[in-house]
């Protein structure tokens, strides 16, 4: 029990060697360690949001927003389905199809039942185009029964587009906070319908979910200047026209425009801010794709002398007077921009428009001042903890006291060595962790040396006191162990972001101090005790 | 001389103080369940939610100015504490506010995120530029529905993966006396944080685990060798025992306790202010369960009465009561 052999000590010494040499780079800097020859290790421990600094964010993704307006452009195509083309003739409903969206079902009801057979076509044939990738199912089950035509979206189906929205919303995300890619930003999907976002460092929250939270539907329009002011305030329009506000930058107010548009922003192919050639202010410059370019040469040339509207999420960022056509496909949005404002909408632009609105569900910021502020707490505690812990043991336990503690310290080489292995994110209850698993770790010595206490008080000779003492007190380590490491797991499994990280630390230190606890105090204790003979043992 | 709390040698009558310790035992338990029902358990943002934004400024910051301020925002129940800074960086100042009802045509979760930037935007005009945000919470309905969920779920499967264990490595009497000093533990910890009002968030639920697996592991200690006895000495009477088995774990027991305190004293003084609720928490949990596991679950196993035939059972799993 106390003897080691040569290479079971020569394995130990180099698992703690191996942990030191893992745990190195954590203290150097980034750049040093990058240097470093190929076979080193470079794996660092990661700190956490709260020990750096910086944002984190849950955004919640409308999914059903994203499915109702698949129905409802649906609902558009079958109404445009049922009217005559070429040599195809009108079906006439009762009324307009109706969507009912908890049950993702668009229904309608045709005037002659005799036509039901050719509707159902119709649908087939618009449902058909709109399959799914790869996926080989149909999106949609049409059902007839008498006149009464029902087009129910399939749950694949709608599991399909909402994982689409889900994966097009974190892309459109990324595009906005990281434009470059060059930034340490984490954007990953989280459940069906939610995104977390984890900036570190960036300080100013609030901008941050200034340019996620907006949709960045860019549309431009026609003016309609026909319709008097006050016909407009008591929404006397004609069909097809809509009242939109005006930016504040813009003078505030509204304008009637045209509801169709006639460039979308999907047409738009970049766009950036520069600085306004005639007035002071900033504004946007943008290019459009072959497709906007000819739609907006087309549009301008017809309508020389009247206002057109650019619309930015329901609001009218600018509305100039078009003076002559605009063919080289490139315009500017001019107005009183501020530079951050500009720089805003021609980022919102280019990475184009969410396919649902986000809403955040969660955001917590830490400053990176509170940051250093808690690294510099957590260390000088651990420290502290450290050293009371050590002095304890020394004075309570003596000679077998420091063997305790050389263990004590292998294992915070081991837990450091683990982490860094792992590229594990240190969060400050994760120093917690480390700390309260530094009180916890003696338990498994403070059990073996009051066994060997007993045993000796009992007679028996130094070196089977202490052999007893290492084997009787396994089975109490090994469930003490047990019942904590099973606290971890489930805090690990169940918790949130911090608490987390408090959970590895501590299963990790569980694990890590058994080994060093049983292990390695054995061995210096063994060693002792089989070279020196010590007729009797002080505990 | 080595130090010593505890003499070597100790012979309490630990079994015939359990009248006594159940009742304290029993008035703390009642007391703690009478508080939280009452006062309640101050819970923080993660589980209400709301805002917290926590500010600091090289100028002195007028509480007042900033209660009456942030108050006539119309966003409800606020609330305004100074806090001690670590750093020196001058005084924080901790700026609660209560969860929004969302206004018209407002989703909830907007809501709390409209309040949160209309705080903001007061302290920048009114502090100044150079202030510093050192936290921003923001938590909306759902998620802090889900993350009350969470937590009860998470200390409900922590006590029944504890006591299952339990329940197979001893018999069914050891796992009715853990369960019971585990509830024990927890409900005075909870009465704890209800009497201090210290703020109860999602780390508060890793404390209380924590303090679950503290205390199954001190008691779990204590069971091991209330066993081993009872196969050593076959013939003592059980109480007799249980006083045997505790003065001789007792060392143990107050030593894993100091170390473990230590540590997280040192955490609880230098560790700063976001952490502070946290510690106080286990620390609290620790004294409670050290007790419980001293004076509470052993003793326990005198009512419930123990397996004593052991000849038909070898080695150290047994095949259950």
């Amino acid at each position: 029990m106390l003897q080691f052999r040569l290479w079971q000590q020569a394995l130990i010494g180099l698992l703690v060697l191996a942990a030191a040499i893992l745990a190195l780079p954590n203290f150097f800097s980034k750049a040093t360690v990058d240097g470093w020859p190929g076979f080193a290790p470079k794996s660092r421990i990661a700190l956490g949001l709260d020990l750096q600094g910086g944002s984190y964010l849950l955004l919640g993704v409308d999914t059903d927003k994203v499915i109702n307006d698949r129905l409802t452009s649906l609902r558009q195509e079958i109404q445009r389905a049922m009217r005559p083309l070429g040599n195809r003739e009108r079906i006439a409903l009762q009324a307009a199809p109706a969507i009912d969206a908890a049950d993702n079902r668009i229904s309608f009801r045709v005037r002659e039942e005799a036509d039901a057979a050719q509707a159902v076509e119709r649908v087939r044939d618009i449902t058909r185009a709109g399959s799914l990738v790869g996926a080989g199912v149909r999106p949609y089950e049409v059902t007839v029964t008498g006149p009464r035509v029902e087009v129910v979206m399939t749950a694949e189906a709608r599991r399909a587009y909402e994982q689409e929205a889900l994966a097009d919303s974190i892309e459109v995300v990324r595009r906005r906070i990281d434009p470059a890619g060059n930034k340490e930003v984490l954007i990953q999907p989280q459940g069906g319908d939610r995104i977390v976002v984890q900036a570190p460092g960036d300080n100013d929250p609030e901008a941050l979910k200034q340019i996620i939270n907006r949709t960045g539907q860019l549309s431009f329009h026609r003016v309609d200047t026909a319709v008097a002011a006050e016909d407009a305030q008591a929404g006397l329009l004609p069909p097809g026209r809509i009242v939109v506000p005006i930016a504040e930058v813009e003078g505030g107010g509204s304008l009637v425009i045209w509801e169709e548009a006639e460039v979308t922003g999907d047409m738009v192919e970049s766009a950036s801010a520069g600085l306004d050639s005639d007035g002071g202010g900033f504004q946007i410059n943008f290019a459009f794709d072959s497709r906007g370019a000819r739609r907006f040469a087309d549009y301008t040339r017809e309508h020389v002398g009247e206002l057109f509207a650019i619309v930015l999420d329901n609001e009218v960022i600018s509305y100039p007077r078009i003076q002559t056509p605009i063919t080289g496909g490139s315009g500017r949005i001019t107005g009183n921009f501020a530079p951050e404002e500009a720089q805003r909408i021609a980022t919102l632009i280019r990475s184009g428009a969410l396919p649902a609105p986000l809403t955040t569900l969660e955001q917590r910021s830490i400053s990176a001042g509170l940051g250093a502020d808690s690294v510099r707490a957590g260390a000088f505690a651990l420290i502290i903890g450290f050293a009371a812990v050590v002095a304890y043991m020394v004075l309570s336990y003596g000679r077998f006291g420091v063997y305790a503690d050389i263990a004590l310290i292998a294992n915070v080489v081991l837990i450091a060595g683990a982490l860094s292995l792992f590229g594990s994110t240190l969060t400050l209850p994760g120093i917690a962790g480390v700390v309260l698993t530094i009180g916890m770790a003696v338990d498994a010595n403070v059990l073996i040396f009051e066994r060997i206490r007993e045993e000796v008080a009992a007679g028996k000779a130094p070196v089977s006191a202490a052999e007893l003492g290492f084997s009787k007190a396994l089975s109490a380590i090994i469930d003490a162990n047990v019942t904590t490491f099973v606290a971890a797991l489930i805090m690990f499994v169940l918790g949130a972001g911090p608490v987390r990280g408090f959970a590895v630390t501590l299963a990790v230190g569980v694990i890590t101090s058994v080994f060093s606890a049983y292990i390695i105090t054995r061995l210096f204790a063994g060693r002792y005790i089989l070279s020196r003979r010590p007729k009797t043992i002080r505990l | 001389m080595l130090l010593k709390l505890i003499p070597d040698k100790t012979n309490l009558p630990f079994s015939s103080w359990r009248y006594v310790a159940v009742g304290v035992s029993f008035l703390l338990a009642v007391a703690s369940i009478i508080s939280v029902s009452t006062i309640g358990l101050n819970f923080g943002v993660d589980f209400k939610g709301g805002v917290t934004i926590e500010i600091a400024s090289p100028k002195p910051i007028d509480l007042g100015q900033i209660r009456s301020g942030v108050g006539g925002l119309g966003l409800g129940e606020v609330n305004v504490t100074e806090i001690e800074d670590v750093a020196g960086a001058g005084k924080g100042v901790l700026i609660t506010v209560a969860q929004q009802t969302p206004r018209e045509g407002e989703d909830f979760d907007a809501a709390q995120q409209r309040a949160a930037s209309e705080v903001r935007a007061f302290v920048t005009t009114t502090l100044g530029p150079d202030t510093e945000f050192r936290r921003t919470e923001v938590v909306g309905a759902t998620v802090s529905g889900e993350l009350v969920e969470k937590g009860v779920l998470a200390v409900g499967v922590a006590v029944l993966l504890m006591v299952l264990y339990i329940w197979i490595r001893y018999e069914w009497q050891f796992a009715v006396g853990s369960i019971v000093a585990l509830f024990h533990d927890l409900a005075i910890t909870m009465g704890f944080l209800s009497i201090t009002q210290l703020d109860f968030n999602v780390s508060t639920i890793a404390a209380l685990l924590t303090v679950v697996g503290y205390s199954m592991n001190d008691t779990v200690v204590v069971f091991d060798r209330i066993r081993e006895n009872l196969r050593k000495y076959k013939k003592m009477p059980l109480q007799e025992l249980i006083d045997l088995t505790i003065n001789e774990t007792l060392t143990r027991t107050v030593m894993t306790s100091g170390t473990t305190l230590l540590s997280l004293l040192a955490l609880f003084f230098f560790g700063g202010e976001v952490l502070r609720g946290f510690t106080g928490a286990i620390i609290f949990g620790i004294l409670i369960g050290t007790y419980s596991s001293i004076f509470a679950a052993a003793p326990f196993l005198l009512w419930t009465g123990v397996k004593r035939d052991w000849s038909k059972v070898k080695g150290a799993a047994p095949a259950g009561a």
